[in-house]
């Protein structure tokens, strides 16, 4: 069975690429369109991997980070964040609220696969 | 871009080596086959709205369900005798890169595998079709099929049936 | 894996075109003097997810624009920056300039490079104007008490400083306070160290020695290690990514949750006060997009395609059934009825799938209105109402234009000066209503100015200077109706107050071709009002059937003036091969339909024939046809989705029967009537 990767993203163009780029590469995909989106996809099935924007409106990546993390199921799942900004401030408060990684946008889909191969395969 | 049945028979063959299907259907004294995959349906003939000033091979235009599609008469296109339309007369509903058309005919008779060795070269002369139209010949036992290119066919200038010909 | 990019290119241009145009609306209602957090926000908010999709599709000129207009943005969300009208300007520029730039990527449309080079340049200044006020100015800050930051602190392309601050090993309730402490200066991060120690990043506008200040208060500044930085631009060379160490990433969410360090937690931080607010501005556009879903418009179309086979489908069942005993089949004839219902609701509620509102067209106004205004030094209130009044997407796109012709009309013809309108005792500022309201079937959109109005004396003049057929005695509406003449108004001696109706003639003409009338309702001094009736549809077109032979055509009704059968003695051959017919004191070109499309008539003598005398492009003429079968609302199918265009034929649509009828392209045959002879126009 393919591994399954939430996808979180307020933008439209940037779902698609991320969904379109990630299936490609064998991996079952499903979109969420902001923090609470993800959150509640989050909790009608564990994935085994999460790649959430930083920046959205509503809930943003990192509450959607720590919200997952407070859930029982999502404690060893890997987060992956999506920043505009390669700074290590954000990288820190990626880290801190609990993401296992990152990736700088704007990256294309090699890249994206790379690092998702890295952390689940 | 330009997948041509050419192109499909190739690449088909590659696959299972099963050959490729043909629709056998009859027009005048010949038996002519096309891409069985280009084919959409087979309908009897239904009264046409007329296009003025259209070619006479092109009777005009149907229904069906809720699209309109022209039809055309290949009896009078290459002029095989006086056509009749009764309840036996069959419209081949084929679908040509999206675009479709009904092509009246004699009568439609079967589908027909042919593997690769059972087509050879077209004749240079003795069919109504162009050469350019024409795969091959297709040799089942006794019969004979003349395969036509329907694709470069129905999007030829001499159908007027696109744009950018019919200017 | 090669992937290719352009194939979301379109979602990105869609989603694009849709930012910009909040973000224009949202500029335009700010208040500069106090503008509202919320709106600030969402600009900011638009002009980054622009930024992130052009980067990742690597439209790098709209990444530029972006990230300069988004930084910008961003000072001003947070109150670092006052907003002023030469940002709200700048901004509407710079919008219009990545509207241009979208053009460009998309259809190929040619790029302005100077427009992009002066609203990057405004934007940059704008941005260094504030650089020079910042508060902390480094040089002027030595820090004695920082042995460790030897050299001067820069600020990141934002006027931000990026401090490090290493803590030395301090309770965990020290690390707490001084987190909030420091949270308030900026945006504040942890990490923990190695050797068990904290270390923040900051990020603030403020200088070194307000972080020793503070800092001071818990722990012996000497112990700190201070190192400022700005944020490294993303190198090419660097990977893009990152994985956290295992121990560090497990470490991490623990201490997350007992020290409160995230800004989120400092609720008086200005910074903090604004992302929240951010926040609830974009709950209701999250709620929107999550709960519609984008669809083409093919598939949309298919849809109603089935539902009009549906329609037809229904209309032969009830014709069959109608001949059925009432009696005997009283059940079977009330389910055919309640399925009739159920087909009409269908058939709305598919037809409302392709309806938009409006606003889609009206939003683009008051910025043409305001920057037209400006120009000419006219002050106008600009109205809206009914914006969310629904029309057919082909008909919304298409009443762009004419619009647009008209409300720059009124800007520019109707409404008067303000010393002019202040001597005829109005208000200096003109008013200008767009309006749209449902009537019946159609749609109404009126243009409403409070202007000088149409001069009626002024238009006879220039009638009577063409040849026109006028008289002084016309009732006003057949006056204005003047200024439709084609060529009427293209003359410069009318671009004046008066004369307004600079290319009414092309307005009229997209107006009819989409099935609708324009009036024109006007008072000298008072105002003046033009109204535009619309079909709600496209796909649905009343006709009205003629016969000729055994052939039915469909006529759309809207160029329909009247039938009447002519007496012998009006019709004239006029030349070897053309007919005129009198009507009404007027002669009309004949057009023999069955002469264009080659068909056996009944009928050649047109007095015993019918004559349809239809108008189209201001020219009348009469249509000779057998017979007529009557009016019916019809469904319009395209001819060319598997056929070709064929000359004098717009479309064609199912009968009743199954059959199919074609509909007559009006306008062509009206223009080929201006030729007529044997000439084969169609062929």
């Amino acid at each position: 069975m393919n591994k399954k990767i939430l996808a979180v993203d307020d933008s439209g163009s940037l779902r698609q690429m991320l969904s379109f780029s990630l299936k490609a590469a064998g991996y079952d995909v499903i979109e969420a369109v902001d923090g609470q989106d993800g959150l509640d996809k989050a909790r009608m099935q564990t994935v085994d991997l999460v790649l959430t924007d930083q920046n959205m409106p509503g809930m943003d990546g990192l509450e959607l980070i720590k919200a997952l993390r407070k859930m029982k199921n999502y404690q060893n799942v890997p987060i992956l964040m999506l920043t505009t900004e390669s700074g290590d401030d954000i990288k820190a408060m990626g880290r801190a609220a609990g993401a296992n990684g990152w990736l700088v946008k704007p990256f294309d889909p090699a890249r994206l696969t790379e690092v998702v191969r890295k952390l689940i395969g | 871009m330009t997948n041509t049945t050419h192109m499909n028979h190739g690449s088909k063959d590659a696959g299972d080596g099963a050959g490729d299907e043909y629709l056998a259907f009859t027009l005048g004294r010949e038996e002519y086959g096309i891409d069985i995959l280009r084919v959409q349906e087979i309908r009897g003939y239904e009264p046409v709205t007329r296009i003025a000033n259209a070619p006479d091979f092109i009777k005009g235009v149907v229904n069906l369900r809720g699209t309109i599609i022209p039809v055309v008469d290949m009896r009078i296109k290459f002029r095989l005798g006086q056509p009749t339309y009764d309840e036996f007369t069959v419209v081949i509903v084929l679908n040509i890169a999206g675009r479709v058309v009904g092509m009246v005919v004699d009568s439609v008779s079967d589908v027909m595998t042919l593997s690769p060795d059972q087509v050879r070269p077209a004749p240079e002369v003795g069919t109504v079709f162009d050469t350019e139209f024409l795969i091959g010949l297709g040799a089942l036992g006794e019969r004979m099929l003349i395969l036509v290119d329907i694709d470069r066919l129905m999007s030829s200038s001499d159908m007027g049936l696109i744009e950018k010909f019919a200017a | 894996m090669t992937i290719d990019m352009s194939q979301f290119y379109q979602v990105f241009f869609d989603e694009a075109d849709e930012l910009l145009a909040e973000m224009e609306k949202l500029l335009l209602a700010l208040d500069v003097s106090a503008p509202d957090n919320e709106d600030l926000n969402a600009i900011f908010r638009a002009a980054h997810s622009i930024k992130g999709g052009a980067a990742t599709f690597a439209f790098t000129d709209i990444t530029e624009v972006t990230h300069m207009l988004e930084s910008l943005l961003d000072r001003i969300r947070k109150g670092e920056m006052a907003l002023t009208t030469e940002h709200v300007d700048t901004f509407l520029a710079a919008k219009d300039v990545l509207n241009m730039q979208m053009e460009g990527h998309h259809h190929g449309a040619s790029v302005d490079q100077d427009a992009v080079g002066s609203v990057c340049a405004r934007l940059k200044q704008l941005s260094q104007g504030i650089v020079a006020d910042a508060p902390a100015v480094p040089a002027a800050a030595p820090a004695p008490a920082a042995p460790a930051a030897s050299s001067a602190p820069v600020a990141d392309a934002d006027g931000q400083f990026h401090f490090r601050i290493e803590l030395p090993e301090v309770p965990q309730r020290d690390v707490d306070a001084l987190a909030t402490e420091l949270g308030l200066l900026g945006s504040i991060t942890q990490e923990i160290l190695a050797d068990k120690r904290v270390a923040f990043t900051l990020i603030t506008g403020e200088g070194k020695d307000d972080i020793v200040a503070i800092c001071s208060f818990v722990l012996d500044p000497d112990d700190l290690k201070i190192t400022c930085g700005s944020a490294p631009a993303p190198a090419a060379a660097e990977p893009g990514y990152g994985i956290f160490e295992t121990e560090k990433a497990e470490a991490a969410p623990v201490a997350a949750a007992a020290a409160p360090a995230q800004p989120a937690a400092a609720a008086a931080a200005p910074a903090t006060e604004a992302k929240n607010m951010g926040r609830r501005a974009t709950d209701k556009e999250v709620g929107q997009e999550s709960s519609s879903i984008r669809v083409g418009v093919e598939k949309v179309d298919q849809l109603i395609n089935l539902v009009g086979e549906l329609v037809i489908t229904q209309a032969m069942i009830d014709q069959r059934i109608a001949a059925l005993d009432p009696i005997h089949h009283e059940r079977l004839l009330n389910s055919a009825s309640q399925l009739s219902r159920n087909t009409r609701d269908l058939q709305e509620a598919v037809m409302s799938i392709r309806m938009m509102p409006m606003d889609y067209v009206f939003s683009r106004f008051p910025r043409m209105v305001r920057d037209l205004a400006g120009k000419l030094g006219k002050q106008v209130e600009f109205v809206t109402r009914g914006a969310a009044t629904e029309l057919d997407k082909g008909l919304i796109e298409r009443i762009v234009d004419p619009l647009t012709h008209l409300v720059r009309n009124s800007v520019d013809h109707g409404i008067e000066m303000p010393e002019q309108r202040r001597a005829s005792g109005k208000k200096e500022a003109g008013r200008l209503i767009l309006s749209a309201a449902h009537q019946g079937g159609n749609i109404v959109i009126e243009v409403t100015d409070d202007g000088g109005g149409l001069n009626r004396e002024r238009i006879l003049d220039k009638a009577k200077q063409q040849g026109l057929p006028v008289t002084d005695s016309m009732p006003d509406a057949e006056v204005w109706q003047l200024i439709f003449a084609p060529g009427f108004s293209t003359a410069a001696v009318v671009t004046d107050v008066s004369g307004r109706g600079v290319g009414m003639d092309v307005v009229k003409r997209n107006i009819t071709a989409m099935g609708g009338t324009v009036d024109i309702r006007s008072m000298t001094g008072v105002g003046t009002t033009i109204s535009i009736s619309l079909p709600l549809t496209l796909a649905i077109l009343d006709g009205m059937s003629v016969k000729v032979g055994e052939e039915v055509y469909i006529l759309p009704l809207g160029y329909v003036i009247e039938s009447l059968q002519p007496a012998a003695v009006d019709v004239k051959e006029i030349a070897a091969d053309g007919q005129v017919v009198k009507v009404r004191e007027e002669y009309l070109p004949l057009i023999p339909l069955h002469q264009i499309f080659a068909i056996e008539p009944l009928y050649t003598d047109p007095a015993k024939g019918i004559i349809v005398i239809l108008e189209s492009e201001g020219k009348k003429a009469a249509l000779l046809v057998d017979s007529l079968v009557g009016q019916q609302q019809v469904v319009v199918k395209n001819l060319e989705s598997n056929f070709r265009k064929v000359a004098g034929i717009s479309g064609a649509t199912i009968l009743g029967d199954g059959g199919v009828s074609l509909i007559l392209d009006v306008a062509a045959l009206l223009r080929s009537s201006r030729q007529l002879s044997n000439d084969p126009i169609f062929s």
